[in-house]
């Protein structure tokens, strides 16, 4: 079976949450292996992270470099490339970092890429059975990769429970040595945060989306408290524009944005026809609504008849308390 | 009889006899309104080709009615009567100054006939008539400009205030009066003085106001009087003709033509060229309206004719909720568009796109296409088949929001706009509860039937309106009507496909339900959509005759087929909301009332708004998917004057208006307090 | 400059329900209806931008069918000046790679400065264009959400990343980017732009025109296969949350956990 690693992404001194959910998928394509971790970066938040993971991962394979300061994924790729051993199975996050990575790494790896995994069915010989989704999750597919000369996969975030067991015992070991030629045609300038105000909800993956149950521009305070609680951004339906209580921006439906998130909280929205139209990839739905007999209930996974006004401040106390 | 003033066509100053200004004077004024009339016909040479020479009967019926009798004017009660009042005292006062104009060079003239007791009685009327102008001139002028009514207020992106123009216009008109006046009082005047036989001024009239001022005035001064305001007059006269066609006041000139040009049939939207048949649009190298001299003769006609009065935009529901369209301004900047690449002097300049110059995107994007300006219009402007011309260009350039492309796609590869999946077009009436009450035929199945219920996407497809579908199909039935439906034949009826411009769609659209409809065999086909009635009414060709359901309730209860319960709830007051496709563009007010009348115990109220003059709800088709910039809901307004009105149900009779207005209730937190209902449904559960 | 986009004809699903064909080897595809990939249409429209703006033409590719020449006509309709269509069967059933190799071989019978892929199309997968600059030994960047051109050999870009923060980037040319949705508003296309370009010669590739190796595309060079389709079960309507308040948010709380709506 071939050498298992795990790319792991960092904010500052901080592991994502993608380090241990990889950890799991890994264990699920070869229960008995010794896995990797690979951490690129610099400095003392590249040593924090990488001492983070020792517990969890077998080796933590640790590249420092100037130019690796910010995650270019061009420059990763070439960094891995370089030092990741030939016929090596990689997991990386399907996030917007790996999608950049993913692909070419693969072909500069001579190795299979399967994108966006969101099940590890297990190993036959040199066949890797995983499972993804397609036409935004409507149908999965269960897909064969030959993993003879090496993989990269990439996991939705998110799929698989983090392996909180912490019984690796492992050790850095610094590989910033064999980085080799990291130059690149990207040149990374800077990051422009979004602008306040300026929250794009099609990208957002919770979103807690109010409607008239809101009653009064003063409460969509108590609305903005639970999705804060939450790391979740505010939506809304068309009435609450009209209103002018919330930007345009922020309204779902067929005459506002159509979102994609996974969790959809409807609090007080009814479920209008042109509302869900807005609505897609199947998200888990969420609905709280007074009227039992609200449209919502029939889309929603799950149902709650309260009035928001209550039953959000409740939540967002229950959450934070966690 | 020697007459006791010297007349101006024998007068003389310094030696010059008058008589050379009374002639330089008119072919100076003449030659000069030739000259800038000209330039005006110019572009109107160029423009697109318009069919505007058929109907003739109805177009001289137009004329009569719309122009001379001014049969629009009272919509608004004050400025309706103040025009009519000057609008009549022209029409007195032409032969007048026609005459007037002639007496510079030949004392005394009159026309042929006018000479006996004819003239007698043209001379009192033209004599009030100049009195009755001249007061409603001074009223209009304090109104215009003290009392400034909202309706003529230039909002600050359209330029200066019009006030001025108006006001110094009414002044010029007054000024023709009193000096017209003033030429005749100071001759009877005159004549008292000296005794001899003097013209029966009528009473109480301006000149015989004037001449009872003059009769203590010396011989020499009233001789003065008489000249001067002769010259006064005459110069006025021609300067005013002259002036005529520089502003909104061509439509002294114009309005005559405008309305016998103006549309006489309604419902429909012009073809994207004159001259061009559908099978020859594939040829064409563009579409519609992109700049000036694309809009027909007649569209440039309407922008020189707007008076910029104002009530198109009184009366617009776009404009009314803060959309960015003024139909008025849609005219007044088309016709300073004219003027400026036509000017006076100088070459003509070349023309500019009209979008991002003087049209946005969203100020086209913005109307309904409900039909109101156009009812309002009181010298038959037209803006629907403008507004769907640029629209038109718009597409041709692929300037489509994108809150519209969606449903566009989806309605040339799917047929609805929702992009549903055609087989579940029917899903409405094979919905096992209500089949089970109510068999409906599907004739793309091969049943056959006398009757075909033409659905439509809304009806066929949202859940809500779906229900409209199943009241229709179970008031057919009641009626004892042989009828059937489309199914997944049944494609969009393109209504609002071809008035947002997409002409290409529409025809395919049109093409194929024609061709279903035709191989159905019905021999009748009814809807309970306006929108799709009028599609298949006006815009397709060679079909069956298409009623609305409406009609055939009526119809069916009249020969006592269809039999209605008392109310159900008698507490309850209800008001009828006439759908545009119903009434203002197929003319049907009166059967959904009658309809709703025949409900033994109904109570119904009418709004102020109703009839012709009734609000758009916010429109149907594809302007549910817009976006406007607004600051208010149309069918908030709208229910709003329901319960104005002291209704708390809203009968309407088109699935978009109720979807508007079940949505307005809500926004406005009237739910409780207010419901709407479609017609159909409300006779629906009122079947005995 | 010239510039080549990759399109992909794909199901319209957003308001269909997808259902597994009979025997789970596809999508049931009798009453789907299909159209271009919506990233690659503004991939597209970025082009047409760039090319009005600084001069060039806009090349579109795609692989498939004889279907597939609707959507390049379609976009050459927007305005891309050129369509290759590239055909074969010995494409059927290749893998990312695949698609990228036989893309790769189009690419290099031009001389395109700038190549343009959405960011991803209906198997969610994400990964052509990023394959396609490996291979050609390209820049790339992905999720790309804005181009400033700086002169004939650089360009300043924005990558869309993780809560609507925008990473921006200098990119040498020539180079392949993925192109994200709301880049910028994609014109309209009627009916009638369409027939326009109907009868306008679209060249068509096979393995030979392009010199691709029989066994390197299609099933028998992929290294990732389907195996079949399923639909994950799902309950109908909501599951009614009864009990104290107190109970209910526990329940909710666990179940937001499980579903990712927690973190």
């Amino acid at each position: 079976m071939a050498q298992l690693f795990a790319y792991i992404t960092h904010k500052g001194s901080v592991a994502d949450d993608s380090a241990l959910e990889l950890l799991t998928a890994a264990k699920k394509i070869d229960a008995a292996a010794k896995i990797n971790a690979v951490v690129t970066g610099q400095g003392a938040d590249l040593d924090a992270v990488c001492n983070s993971l020792t517990a969890s991962y077998n080796e933590v394979w640790k590249i420092d470099n100037a130019a690796l300061a910010y995650p270019n994924a061009e420059v990763v790729r070439k960094a891995l490339v370089n030092i990741l051993p030939a016929g090596s199975i990689l997991l990386i996050p399907h996030d917007t970092f790996g999608m950049d990575l993913g692909p070419g790494l693969s072909i500069k790896m001579n190795a299979s890429f399967v994108a966006d995994v969101v099940g590890v069915e297990g190993v036959d010989g040199n066949t890797l059975k995983l499972v993804r989704q397609e036409f935004g999750g409507q149908v999965s597919t269960h897909v064969a990769c030959d993993i003879s000369g090496g993989a990269v996969i990439s996991l939705r975030p998110g799929s698989f429970p983090a392996d909180e067991s912490k019984s690796a015992g492992g050790q850095v070991v610094d590989q910033s040595g064999k980085i080799g030629d990291v130059t690149v045609g990207r040149k990374f300038l800077e990051v422009v945060a979004a602008e306040v105000g300026d929250v794009d909800i099609t990208k957002s993956e919770v979103l807690v989306s109010v409607g008239r149950g809101i009653e009064d521009v003063e409460n969509i305070s108590i609305a903005q408290d639970l999705a804060e609680a939450m790391g979740a951004v505010v939506s809304c339906s068309r009435p609450i524009v009209d209103a002018k209580w919330m930007e345009k921006s922020r309204q779902v439906g067929t005459s506002g944005q159509t979102v994609k998130p996974k969790v959809y909280m409807a609090m007080g929205i009814s479920g209008s026809f042109q509302h869900l139209g807005g609505i897609k990839g199947n998200p888990f739905i969420v609905a709280v609504n007074k009227n039992p007999k609200a449209p919502i209930f029939q889309v929603a996974d799950v149902g709650i008849v309260a009035n928001i006004l209550e039953f959000m401040p409740e939540l967002t106390d229950k959450i934070k308390e966690m | 009889m020697q007459p006791v003033l010297i007349s101006p066509s024998s007068f003389t100053i310094l030696g010059i006899p008058t008589w050379l200004f009374s002639l330089l004077i008119p072919i100076v004024g003449v030659g000069l309104f030739t000259y800038i009339m000209a330039k005006r016909v110019a572009p109107l040479v160029k423009a697109a080709p318009d069919n505007r020479f058929d109907r003739i009967p109805e177009r001289i019926i137009n004329v009569a009615k719309i122009w001379l009798a001014q049969w629009r004017q009272p919509r608004y009660m004050t400025a309706g009567v103040l025009h009519i009042l000057i609008f009549a005292g022209f029409l007195s006062l032409g032969l007048r100054s026609s005459q007037l104009v002639i007496v510079g060079l030949k004392e005394g003239f009159v026309f042929p006939g006018m000479d006996g007791v004819i003239g007698q009685i043209y001379n009192v009327l033209k004599d009030y008539a100049a009195t009755w102008v001249l007061l409603a001139c001074i009223v209009a002028a304090v109104r215009r400009g003290v009392f400034r009514p909202e309706r003529y207020d230039v909002p600050a992106k359209y330029g200066h205030d019009h006030t001025a123009e108006a006001v110094f216009v009414l002044g010029v008109i007054s000024t023709l009066m009193i000096s017209e006046s003033l030429f005749e009082a100071s001759m009877v005047a005159a004549q008292i003085q000296s005794g001899a036989h003097a013209e029966f001024l009528a009473p109480a009239t301006l000149v015989w106001m004037f001449k009872s001022m003059l009769l203590e005035t010396p011989h020499e001064k009233l001789q003065t009087i008489h000249i001067l305001s002769y010259y006064v007059h005459d110069l006025t006269f021609f300067f005013f003709l002259c002036f005529l066609p520089l502003g909104k006041h061509f439509h002294v000139i114009t309005s005559v033509f405008n309305v016998f040009f103006m549309r006489v049939k309604t419902g429909n939207i012009k073809p994207v060229k004159y001259g061009i048949t559908d099978e020859e649009l594939d040829a064409l190298e563009s579409f519609g309206v992109k700049k000036l001299e694309d809009f027909t003769w007649k569209h440039l006609l309407d922008f020189y004719t707007c008076a910029d009065c104002g009530r198109c935009s009184d009366n617009c529901p776009a404009n009314a909720v803060g959309r960015p369209l003024s139909p008025r301004f849609i005219s007044i900047k088309g016709r300073d568009r004219i003027f400026k690449n036509y000017p006076l002097r100088g070459a003509f300049l070349k023309s500019q796109p009209l979008i991002g110059d003087i049209y946005e995107e969203d100020e086209i994007w913005s109307c309904t296409t409900c039909g109101a300006c156009e009812q309002e219009c009181p010298i038959g402007i037209e803006y629907i088949d403008k507004i769907v011309d640029l629209r038109r260009g718009m597409v041709d350039e692929g300037m489509v929001p994108q809150s519209l492309q969606k449903p566009l796609g989806a309605i040339g590869k799917r047929g609805n706009p929702w992009g549903k999946m055609e087989k579940k077009r029917a899903d409405w009436a094979t919905d096992k509860e209500f089949a089970a009450q109510c068999d409906v035929k599907m004739l793309d199945e091969g049943d056959q039937a006398d009757t075909l219920y033409f659905v439509d996407s809304i009806s066929s497809f949202d859940d809500r309106m779906q229900k409209i579908a199943q009241a229709t199909a179970n008031v057919l039935k009641a009626s004892g009507v042989d009828f059937g439906i489309l199914g997944k034949s049944e494609k969009d009826s393109g209504n609002e496909v071809r008035r947002f411009g997409e002409e290409m769609l529409f025809q395919d659209l049109k093409g194929h339900n024609t061709e279903m409809i035709l191989e159905s065999g019905a021999r009748k086909i009814v809807t309970a959509d306006p929108h799709a009635m009028n599609a298949l009414k006006n815009d397709y060709a060679g079909l069956p005759p298409v009623e609305h359901i409406s009609q055939v309730i009526v119809r069916n209860i009249k020969s006592g087929k269809l039999r209605l319960r008392m109310v159900e709830d008698e507490s309850k007051v209800y008001t009828y909301h006439d759908p545009c496709y119903l009434g203002r563009h197929n003319n049907i007010y009166e059967d959904p009332r009658e309809a709703l009348d025949a409900i033994e115990g109904l109570r119904r109220v009418e709004m102020m708004r109703s009839r012709d003059r009734s609000f758009c709800c916010g429109g149907g088709g594809l302007m549910l998917f817009y976006e406007p910039e607004e600051e208010e809901r149309m069918g908030v307004l709208r229910v709003k004057m329901a319960a104005k009105a002291g209704a708390n149900v809203i009968v309407t009779a088109c699935p978009f208006c109720l979807v508007n207005m079940e949505d307005a209730i809500k926004v406005a937190g009237l739910e409780g307090k207010m419901e709407a209902i479609d017609l159909s449904e409300l006779v629906a559960r009122h079947v005995m | 400059m010239e510039i080549l986009v990759c399109v992909k004809r794909v199901p319209d699903t957003s308001e269909n329900e997808i259902s597994v064909s009979g025997d789970g080897n596809d999508i049931e595809r009798d009453d789907l209806v299909y159209s271009v990939n919506e990233w690659d249409n503004y991939a597209v429209e970025e082009a047409i931008q760039i090319v009005d703006r600084v001069g060039g033409n806009v090349t579109v590719v795609t692989i498939g069918d004889d279907d597939s020449e609707e959507v390049l006509r379609r976009e050459m309709a927007m305005g891309a000046n050129n369509g290759i269509l590239l055909k074969d069967d010995a494409f059927d059933g290749s893998d990312g790679k695949g698609i990228a190799t036989i893309l790769k071989a189009a690419a290099e019978k031009g001389k395109y400065d700038l190549i343009l892929t959405g960011a991803q199309a209906d198997a969610g997968a994400a990964q052509v264009g990023g394959m396609l600059a490996a291979m050609m030994d390209l820049p790339y960047a992905s999720l790309v959400n804005k181009i400033e051109i700086i002169d004939d050999s650089k360009m300043k870009i924005g990558r869309e990343i993780e809560g609507g923060n925008q990473e921006m980037n200098e990119i040498s040319l020539p180079c392949v980017l993925s192109i994200q949705t709301g880049i910028n508003e994609p014109r309209y296309v009627g009916i009638r732009g369409i027939r326009k370009v109907a009868s306008v010669e679209i060249p068509t590739y096979g393995t030979a025109d392009l010199g691709i190796a029989a066994g390197a595309v299609g099933a028998a060079g992929a290294n990732v296969k389907k195996i079949d389709y399923f639909v994950p079960v799902l309950g109908a309507g909501a599951e009614m949350l009864e009990g104290s308040n107190e109970e209910i948010i526990a329940k909710l709380i666990e179940l937001l956990k499980a579903k990712g709506g927690l973190k």
